[in-house]
């Protein structure tokens, strides 16, 4: 008895912690699961047969493939624009005082703390009194405009830990201003950056909310799933799914080789 | 080795710092002779790192002149002065590896042979072999030589050292003292010194400028500061003294004459910063010998009457707190050499000393007996001193 209290005395913590990393990471097996099952009926989410089909068959279901590729495009080119302009505003942030610095900060969460239907419908307001005809532009610019803070927020997190000296020792070792960015700021923001950006990117791709109530008759990926919900969603979706999991998870491994490499050299 | 000439003496002239309405560094001039090992010696906030600051164009004088040899740098920017730093804390660039911090400065110059020249410079830091590895891979020590190599390799006109040794242990700087000092009578480069630690200061430099509040108290050899200083500050920070409270009397006879407790103590003139008013009599603890009574004490010394309140055993001497009949407690350094027996805490004694190691300091009207070290605080990192 006393053997077993201590068991579990030991185990409890590691029991709960399974047990939440279960929670997570289920619903991701379910359509890592449902990527391989040949659909019994349209309404059907039930395992029926194991089938690589719907892998190879992608494109199969009508626009399924031309509304990734448009998420795909609208995800990349937000990124970009999101990652430079909130870049350079971190960096004005962290490195310069100047007069509604510190409003800027604040502002700078508006964004992320209000609500996305509120954004929403208040960013359709403005497009349409503004006379622009909602679509891929509309999407994009709304797009732009959530992922700034975001990126603002990252970004700055990574300057404030990077020692400022680091800066005036390569100014003092006859690097020009514009060579001490190239050389010393930006190597050591990159990561922050990168963060920053495949943040961006995650964002807009599956932004369904603030995409809806702008996109007028373009159909992005999360309107796609909406959709194809009233007549049964294709399992190729769950290949999306699956995919983009895939695609993420390689990323971290890759960065955390890399890391453990430069670790072990250390020994 | 380069012989000391004009033509590199690094020269501040009338250097004043404000930073709001702080002023940092006061009225400051002072002259750095060609291929010297120069300490600015002072406590956190005194304005030695800003004048360092300004030496390197990291920061800008509010007014005043900084000249290298006849050029005027005062307004350049960092990157185009012949002056390189050793940066507190080292500030090694932690995306590259010793090999490219060390080449840093020489590939911004476009200079070539890198390879040559910078196997060359940790040869004389002894890293040889060390080429491939991050700074946070090297030991605080290595780090160091790193940073010392990576300002060298450029060859300045004057080399800059904020706290260079101030995250080693106690060791290792030692050993980092001599190295430094050999590298400097080795590269001939002017070193400019900054530092809190006296003894650091005074092992190192051939000049020291002990720096308070943004102005130098004094300047001069190590061993000038210590035997004569000539402030109460000076005294109290370079070491340890003891300051009694006296008036003087003028001079009689090549000696001023100064009254202090109902006694009268002479001077040599030439020991005196002040023959008149009020004064600080002092004494290095290590001047003065305990003796019995007042019949031992050797001629031509002067004394003081006391009591032992406290004596602590360090090795090297024995320091004794000898209580006064006014209530001072004077600090005694004996040495260890086995030619006295060590003293019990509550004998008479007589401590004395012979005038030619007294001096004569001006004293503030009102100021009473010193005799307690001024604290020196290693300088929090990040704050501007």
């Amino acid at each position: 008895m006393h053997r077993i209290r201590r068991w579990v005395a030991d185990h409890w913590v590691l029991a709960i912690g399974l047990m939440v990393l279960l929670y997570l990471f289920l619903p991701i097996a379910v359509v890592a699961g449902l990527s391989f099952n040949r659909p019994s009926s349209r309404l059907s989410y039930d395992f029926n047969e194991f089938t690589t089909e719907n892998w190879t068959n992608l494109c199969g279901p009508a626009d399924l493939c031309a509304a990734v590729g448009r998420s795909a495009w609208i995800g990349l080119l937000a990124t970009v624009a999101a990652t430079m302009l909130g870049t350079l505003m971190a960096f004005a942030l962290a490195r310069h005082r100047f007069r509604g610095r510190a409003a800027t900060n604040l502002l700078i969460f508006l964004p992320m703390a209000t609500p996305e239907l509120v954004m929403g419908t208040s960013l359709l307001a403005l497009f349409t009194s503004a006379g622009l005809q909602l679509g891929f532009v509309t999407i994009l610019i709304a797009h732009i405009m959530f992922c700034v803070s975001f990126v603002v927020v990252t970004v700055k997190a990574r300057l404030a830990g990077m020692d400022a000296r680091l800066e005036e020792a390569a100014m003092d070792l006859y690097a020009t201003p514009a060579q001490t960015f190239r050389r010393v700021t930006l190597p050591l923001v990159l990561p922050g950056i990168v963060a920053a950006a495949l943040l961006a990117f995650s964002l807009s791709f599956d932004d369904f909310i603030i995409t809806n109530f702008n996109s007028g008759n373009t159909v992005t990926f999360p309107m796609y799933v909406w959709g194809a919900n009233q007549r049964g969603i294709p399992p190729q979706v769950n290949v999306v799914g699956t995919a983009m999991f895939a695609v993420a998870l390689l990323l971290v491994l890759a960065t955390n080789v890399r890391g453990r490499r430069r670790g072990a050299r250390v020994a | 080795m380069t012989n000391p000439s004009e033509a590199g003496d690094l020269r501040l002239s009338h250097v004043t710092k404000r930073f709001g309405p702080f002023t940092a560094v006061d009225d400051l001039s002072l002259t750095v002779p060609q291929g010297s090992f120069f300490a600015l010696l002072g406590a956190s906030g005194c304005g030695k790192t800003t004048t360092l600051r300004m030496v390197a164009g990291l920061e800008e004088p509010t007014t005043g002149e900084v000249r290298l040899g006849d050029r005027d740098i005062t307004r350049l920017r960092p990157y185009q002065r012949p002056v390189n730093t050793v940066f507190q804390s080292y500030a090694l660039f932690p995306h590259l590896d010793v090999f490219e911090n060390v080449a840093f400065g020489l590939r911004r110059r476009k200079i070539r042979e890198v390879r040559s020249q910078v196997e060359r410079m940790l040869a004389l830091v002894q890293l040889d072999g060390f080429t491939k590895r991050r700074p946070a891979e090297l030991s605080g020590g290595q780090q160091q030589r790193v940073a010392l190599a990576r300002a060298l390799i450029n060859h300045p006109q004057v080399l800059l050292l904020d706290e260079p040794l101030g995250a080693l242990d106690l060791k290792l700087r030692r050993q980092m003292q001599i190295e430094l000092k050999r590298i400097q009578t080795e590269v001939g480069i002017t070193f400019v010194h900054v530092t809190h630690d006296q003894e650091e200061a005074m092992t190192m430099a051939d000049t020291v400028a002990v720096m308070s509040a943004g102005k130098i108290e004094q300047l001069g050899r190590p061993a000038e500061i210590y035997e004569y200083p000539a402030t109460a500050f000076v005294a109290n920070f370079l070491g340890q003294s003891n300051l009694l409270a006296g008036e003087a009397a003028g001079q009689s006879g090549g000696d001023v004459l100064v009254s202090a407790y109902d006694q009268r103590f002479a001077v040599p003139a030439p020991r005196a910063r002040a023959d008149r008013g009020e004064v600080f009599l002092g004494v290095r603890p290590e001047k003065l010998g305990l003796v019995a009574g007042e019949a031992d004490v050797p001629a031509g010394h002067q004394s003081v009457r006391g009591v032992i309140t406290d004596s602590s055993y360090v090795g090297v001497s024995t320091q004794y707190l000898v209580r006064t009949g006014w209530g001072t407690e004077l600090a005694v350094f004996a040495p260890n050499s086995g030619a006295a027996a060590p003293l019990a805490v509550g004998s008479e004694v007589t401590a004395h000393w012979s005038p030619e190691h007294a001096f004569v300091l001006h004293r503030e009207p009102g100021e009473g007996d010193r005799t307690t070290p001024v604290l020196d605080t290693p300088d929090a990192v990040g704050v501007v001193s």
